[in-house]
């Protein structure tokens, strides 16, 4: 079991990749929103300049943190991630293909 | 009580619960029972998937607990909430496709198979297994609480009647479809969750006349009230900062998120549910929350915290809108209780009955004994949700955390840390939740930060250093293998 866990298989590689990736966007994520919230608003409440109505830091940090985080993610997913067969047959049949070419 | 009201809440109840049903056809025809029952056969696509992830994970807290709290606290309550941003995306990354992978090479059924197989130890998933039974059990009482709490005040009626609604409309379909019933129906309820967040927070921003309009009257309240550090300067940026660990990151540790993890059909389905979860997740938890700061400057006079979002609700909307939207919380609140009974049924069923106590049970017999185990475990929630605890958030939230930090190390760095073996886990899981309750009991907020911060950070050091201190002992037959 430990050895097919911790195997040389390439799927793993690609698993390790983008779970690191999912890390880096926790940080990029939590940097914007702790950067915009608490870097916008200090001084008093009433002196705060407006967005939209609502206070700048919670436009930046909250409402373009959500826009900003959904952007990068769709082009991480769509761009870094990579599809692989998750069973052994659907991944043997693939290399059959792969033979056949 | 407005019939415009009830006919949306019980058309959307009836729904669901034929929804659930009809699922019962799977679980009949299935050649694997188990698979089956407690993870619809690894078949969700990605819209399902993330629709279950986010509705699972979205509970009480958000719909009811969480916006009467932002009503008191202002926007810095929104601010906290945006830190759950991360579970929208971050499980299903970090657990990802490895996890997808070695659940389906050691046939896992559940989080505790995935635990046993890695560490090849009972006594880790024995201890896995209390500890989901446990603090399961008892966030599922706090949710029936919720649900038939909210029944009650719409409707009118006495609290049992209100939790016998409740119980029916919930136990029967998860106790005869099993985790696809729950998952598809999540999916209706996502969709009742997201719109209702939408239909509410356009009636109250128009209520209230507009943002600017809102944003002045709350400065007349109170300024504090639109600053990111609470009304009484109670939010401090580490406090909300640490709130990542508790509602972002180690969602990861949530056996109930966990698992949906490993029920996915392929990676695509996975990409797909990334993209979707965080952006439902992240709309529906900056429109709760604003809806609550904003019901502030429309209604300053509510004094109980959970009636915030249904006052609003009704204030602001024609009757037959309100009762789609009050439909809302009553989703997030089902959506979280059917996982949660399938998910400790299936502790019960697979991790005690069939590890414990009858392994070699017939196809037929498993069968019968999960219907009756995952009947039996709601008609005793229904009797603990009688005489309900009064603090909701409070249930909810010391569950989580034990959760967390007995899950999440021995999850993540039994997946990537090859060191990492069955003393690790072990002591990870008792240091993680005894030191929880010590902390929650003795010192809450330690440091200034979320009590679930330093059991997380002890659990840790402990995995670590059991592992490598162990590591001479255990001698794994692969490993021989690679000699």
């Amino acid at each position: 079991m430990e050895d097919k866990m911790f195997s040389k298989d390439p799927r793993f590689k690609v698993a390790k990749r983008e779970a690191w990736i999912g890390v880096g966007l926790v940080v990029i994520n939590f940097l914007w929103w702790f950067g915009f919230a608490y870097g916008l608003s200090k001084g008093s409440p009433t002196e705060y300049t407006y967005i939209l109505g609502f206070p700048a830091w919670f436009v930046y940090s909250c409402i373009g943190g959500l826009i900003i985080m959904s952007i990068l993610i769709t082009f991480v997913v769509k761009v870094l991630f990579k599809e692989v067969p998750f069973d052994e047959e659907e991944q043997s049949a693939e290399e059959a293909n792969k033979g056949g070419l | 009580m407005s019939l415009g009201i009830l006919l949306p809440l019980l058309f959307f109840l009836f729904i669901i619960f034929f929804v659930g049903m009809w699922t019962n056809k799977y679980v009949s025809q299935s050649d694997s029972f188990l698979h089956e029952y407690f993870l619809g056969s690894r078949n969700m696509g990605g819209f399902i998937l993330a629709m279950t992830m986010m509705a699972t994970y979205g509970s009480a807290s958000s719909f009811i607990g969480g916006p009467g709290v932002a009503y008191s606290t202002g926007l810095g309550w929104v601010l906290l909430s945006m830190a759950q941003l991360p579970a929208g995306y971050f499980v299903l990354m970090i657990l990802g496709k490895k996890f997808a992978i070695v659940a389906r090479q050691y046939h896992s059924v559940t989080l505790i198979d995935f635990l046993k197989s890695r560490y090849q130890s009972e006594l880790v998933g024995l201890l896995a297994a209390l500890n989901i039974i446990i603090f399961l059990f008892s966030s599922m009482a706090a949710q029936w609480v919720g649900g038939a709490r909210l029944i009650e005040s719409l409707l009118d009626i006495p609290y049992w009647l209100a939790l016998l609604i409740f119980a029916l409309s919930v136990m029967i379909y998860v106790v005869v479809g099993g985790f696809r019933a729950v998952a598809l129906t999540d999916t209706i309820l996502g969709a009742v969750m997201f719109f209702g967040t939408l239909i509410l927070l356009m009636a109250t921003i128009i209520a209230g006349g507009g943002v600017t309009n809102i944003m002045e009257k709350l400065v007349v309240i109170d300024p504090d009230l639109i600053s990111p550090f609470g009304a009484n300067g109670e939010l401090s940026p580490l406090y909300v900062s640490s709130y990542w660990i508790l509602v972002g990151v180690g969602v990861v540790g949530l056996p109930q998120i966990v698992v949906r993890a490993m029920s996915y059909k392929n990676a695509k389905a996975m990409h797909q549910a990334i993209i979707i979860s965080t952006v439902f997740v992240g709309i529906i938890m900056l429109g709760m929350h604003l809806i609550g700061v904003f019901a502030r400057a429309i209604n300053p006079n509510i004094a109980v915290g959970d009636t915030v979002m249904p006052t609003i609700a009704m204030e602001v909307l024609p009757p037959v809108l309100a009762g789609v939207v009050l439909a809302a919380p009553m989703a997030a609140i089902i959506s979280t209780v059917n996982a949660l009974l399938i998910m400790v049924s299936s502790a019960v069923v697979k991790d005690i009955y069939l590890s414990y106590i009858n392994g070699d049970a017939q196809e037929r017999r498993i069968r019968k004994i999960s219907y009756t185990v995952t009947a039996v475990l709601g008609v005793i929630v229904f009797f603990m949700a009688l005489s309900p605890p009064d603090f909701l958030i409070w249930l909810n939230l010391f569950s989580f955390g034990g959760l967390e930090a007995a899950f999440i190390w021995p999850v993540i760095l039994g997946l990537y840390w090859k060191k990492g073996n069955r003393y690790g886990a072990i002591w990870s899981m008792i240091v993680g939740v005894s030191s929880y309750i010590l902390f929650h009991t003795y010192y809450p907020n330690a440091f200034g930060m979320h009590t679930v911060v330093m059991p997380v950070v002890l659990s840790l050091i402990t995995f670590v250093v059991a592992s490598i201190f162990t590591d001479k002992k255990i001698v794994y037959k692969p490993l021989k293998q690679v000699d």
